[in-house]
């Protein structure tokens, strides 16, 4: 905390509740978690929705028909390992690298764009297959839940790019550098997400 | 292709004299108020001070300013369901076609939650919490100004529906399947959804920037602990926000889903759950009516201790009522349909979950007698609408803690029993909450008080008023009328609902009188002008000038104790010889103006309208601006601007009495 206090010799030090406005760096990194808890509470109405219409296949596919674990598997090590690139980023832009930045970019850009054509290619699969999100309640949730990571992923990939415009022209200031830690804090909580869609919808979905 | 997709001439509802009649006045007033401003030469002002000003003081007051204008819409509503349930009894069908009572209903309870009591609250926080904390602004005053500017488009979009098209005629809570393609194909529900959606995203960016605030920024010494309650009560209420918000965006989102690409969450066909769209909406919708009334409990708790004198009797308590509230809030939600046919098991949890959270409502009620108990208490404005609350509320708890019965809800499940109810506790907590809030920090605002005896007129109207159109709810309920009737045919119910518009006409009255008040209040201000602290205060707002400056504090007070402006003037007191010392000032840094919030809610309008009307091409043309909005914005260099030492210190000269303790 950069933030002083006036302590007289003999007086306790105030406690971290008491210390005052807390310097930005620390309250732009809080309040963005705030906005990713908000996030994972729209992604678990989005699973709860999921989870109730599970069944709801109105005659159509399961999903024990329609996921390819194989391609699932490797959707979930790019998205994994973008998030260890996503890491070597920030580790670079700790020691104000910009080469290793961009290199660090460039992987995590790759691995996610990676991931999303994989995950376009399951859906339009799907789609050609008939199994389209109007076809039963099922499709729709899944759909929507795994589409709505999917935008995530998309967003955070533009994200990347901008951000990587501002190293190029501002160079590592502060609001960048701000920005670039709760870039890393959205990358990371993305695979959280993944984590638990992985488990729920392809893990649990074919074993029924 | 049609380039302006389903929009045509036939969406102007040119044959319906009442929406026409409405939509010319409306039109010509915006057009009256626009040429004064323009011509009087206020634009460049109102654009530097308050459109592009990202101050929490100046959003705050805009956000108050747009709720009472959306309760005068709000409220025409309520007046036009009244005359029609007056008069269309027996054979009459009153003079509202069924079609039109419909969305007359619906609007009415969109605008007053979302648009109406939502920013009142919020209006509050804004102008309130940073001040109380003794800070200079929010964590993210862009992001606040952000935030008004979408709830402003929310507001836009569902006026603009009056006129162009229609609006929803499935009720405030547009349950499917009434509100999927099949059975309202019109434009009326989606006007419903993105205004909702758009002015969500906002109630979400407030959410997160005050609970950001209120954890990460507050005065040297202000433990938790020390903080006033009203501050307490926020923190519960955005929690409740972070938390809610989201789930009702992700419902909403399903629901345009069904409507727009034919999926199918909550059809009748596709084995599709309407039932789960029910229990998603009241996830979201009974914490949000915390979000409401915890704030309005804040104020009450200020209002109180002030004016008795005394500081407030078990403060631990109250912290403890409120954040056991903000958790309980999310375990009671399935008391709004008992009658779904969830087991009886079911229904008996929620049933006992919806008592239990009556008890530390139950505490904040004892815990603010006590205060009064014993004190000196002064009948201000403010104390009347605290005093009126109590006594209200606890009505309106009472009869809500008797259908968490089960079986009596059974009973009494969508009757007028239940709109008396929550108009019981949403009038007599939330309304009277931000208007006793409206009546203690107006003087702080502005510098001049309000108009006294205009006030307890208000207040009178409106408290008599609430009585007598709302009791006779209550016995129709009882009775067996369910809401949202447009005629009825028994002729016992009419007396009661002759009644019950006679007391909205009450409250028309005390509406006007809030209105003569301010105006009277504006006329007079040179003789209401007051100091930074006109009621003898405890919390730090009080302990800056009046209006504050920009920077809010010159130096940031350091906190001690709770009620540390008042602990200082009694020290102050004690030790008047005592020299003064010398303030050091520095610079002030203060964010710089910002036009993204408004620009972004252009964008927001025009993206909204687009996809009501699929008018494609302009609904790609609103994303794409909104995106460049935000490009540009993070692209800025100098977000901050300094306010030199020499003017700070001026600025204390000037108004040394107000700032010298």
């Amino acid at each position: 905390m950069n933030v002083t206090v006036a302590i007289d010799a003999g007086e306790t030090p105030p406690s971290a509740s008491e210390a005052g406005p807390a310097p930005k760096r620390i309250v732009v990194a809080y309040g963005f978690w705030i906005f990713l808890l908000s996030d994972i509470v729209m992604f678990s109405a989005l699973f709860a929705a999921y989870t109730v219409l599970r069944h709801a296949t109105a005659g159509g596919p399961t999903g024990a028909e329609l996921f390819n674990q194989g391609r699932v598997a490797i959707e979930t090590a790019c998205l994994l390992a973008s998030s260890y690139t996503c890491g070597l980023m920030t580790l670079a832009v700790n020691s104000r690298r910009r080469l290793g930045t961009y290199v660090g970019a460039l992987l995590t850009f790759a691995l996610g764009a990676a991931f999303l054509t994989l995950e376009i290619r399951e859906f339009a699969d799907m789609i050609a297959q008939g199994a389209s999100p109007q076809r039963s309640a099922f499709l729709s949730a899944f759909f929507t839940l795994v589409g709505c990571h999917g935008l995530h992923v998309a967003a955070g990939l533009i994200w990347l790019v901008v951000m990587m415009a501002q190293v190029a022209t501002k160079g590592f200031r502060a609001p960048v550098l701000r920005r670039l830690q709760c870039f890393s804090l959205f990358w990371h909580a993305l695979d959280i997400i993944w984590v638990g869609l992985f488990t729920v919808v392809y893990l649990m979905g074919v074993a029924s | 292709m049609n380039l302006l997709g389903k929009l045509s001439w036939s969406s102007i509802p040119f044959d319906q004299p009442i929406i026409m009649g409405t939509g010319a006045f409306v039109v010509l007033a915006i057009v009256a108020i626009l040429s004064w401003v323009t011509l009087k030469g206020y634009v460049p002002y109102l654009w530097r001070e308050w459109i592009t000003s990202v101050d929490h003081k100046r959003v705050g007051v805009m956000y108050f300013l747009l709720a009472l204008v959306m309760l005068l819409r709000g409220f025409a509503d309520a007046i036009m369901m009244r005359a029609q349930q007056t008069v269309a009894a027996g054979g009459a069908q009153g003079y509202l076609p069924p079609e039109h009572f419909d969305q007359i209903f619906s609007a009415h309870g969109t605008i007053m939650i979302f648009f109406v009591a939502m920013p009142l609250v919020i209006g509050l926080m804004n102008f309130v919490l940073p001040l109380q904390l003794g800070v200079r602004d929010v964590a993210f005053p862009t992001l606040n100004s952000v935030s008004f500017w979408l709830t402003a488009s929310g507001v836009l979009l569902i006026n603009v529906s009056l006129v162009i098209g229609e609006f929803a005629k499935t009720g405030w809570i547009a349950y499917p399947p009434l509100s999927e393609l099949q059975f309202s194909p019109g434009v009326g529900v989606d006007y419903y959804l993105w205004s909702l959606q758009i002015s969500g995203v906002g109630t979400l960016l407030t959410g997160i920037n005050f609970v950001t605030t209120i954890l990460k920024l507050r005065a040297p010494g202000m433990g938790y602990m020390r903080m006033p309650v009203f501050c307490w009560t926020s923190l519960a209420a955005n929690l409740l926000i972070v938390a809610a918000f989201p789930v009702l965006t992700a419902t909403l989102a399903m629901l345009l889903l069904d409507r727009y690409l034919g999926f199918h969450f909550f059809t009748v066909d596709g084995q599709g759950n309407a039932m789960m769209y029910v229990n998603l909406f009241w996830v979201w919708g009974h914490p949000e009516v915390y979000i409401l009334i915890l704030p309005a409990f804040g104020v009450f708790s200020e209002v109180v201790a002030t004016f008795s004198g005394k500081p407030l009797f078990g403060y631990r308590s109250m912290v403890a009522a409120t954040m056991a509230i903000c958790v309980l809030s999310f375990l009671v939600w399935l008391h709004h349909f008992f009658t779904m046919g969830a087991s009886a098991d079911v229904n008996g949890f929620f049933g006992v979950m919806t008592m239990i959270i009556a008890v530390p409502t139950g505490v904040k009620v004892f815990n603010w007698l006590f205060t009064m108990y014993g004190g000196r208490v002064r009948f201000t404005v403010p104390v009347l609408w605290s005093l009126g609350f109590m006594v209200t509320f606890v009505i309106g708890g009472m009869t809500g803690v008797l259908m968490a019965v089960p079986p009596a809800d059974f009973q009494l499940h969508n009757s007028l029993f239940l709109v008396a109810h929550f108009h019981n506790v949403i009038i007599g907590g939330v309304v009277f909450g931000a208007m006793a809030g409206y009546n203690y920090w107006f003087p702080k605002v502005f510098g001049f008080k309000l108009d006294e005896r205009w006030g307890r007129a208000s207040f009178w109207c409106w408290l008599i008023g609430f009585y007598v159109a709302f009791m006779p709810l209550y016995v129709l309920g009882l009775m067996g009328m369910t809401r949202r009737m447009q005629h009825y045919d028994n002729p016992a119910w009419q007396p009661w609902l002759i009644a019950a518009a006679i007391g909205a006409l009450i409250i028309l009255g005390g509406i006007v009188c809030q209105i003569v008040q301010l105006v009277v209040s504006i006329r007079d201000r040179e003789l209401l002008r007051v100091s930074g602290d006109p009621w003898n205060g405890r919390t730090l707002e009080w302990s800056t000038a009046s209006p504050p400056p920009a920077w809010n504090f010159a130096v940031l007070p350091h906190v001690a104790e709770r009620d540390t402006y008042w602990v200082r003037k009694q020290r102050a007191s004690a030790q008047q010889d005592e020299p003064v010392t010398q303030q050091q000032y520095e610079p002030v840094e203060m964010p710089r103006n910002s036009a993204v919030g408004v620009v972004n809610a252009f964008f927001a309008v025009v993206a909204g309208f687009a996809l009501i009307w699929h008018i494609w091409w302009m609904a790609g043309l609103g994303l794409f601006g909104t995106f460049l909005t935000i490009l540009i914005f993070a692209f800025r260099d100098e977000d901050e601007i300094e306010v030199p030492a020499a003017q700070v210190a001026q600025f204390d000269r000037v108004h040394e009495a107000e700032v010298a303790i």
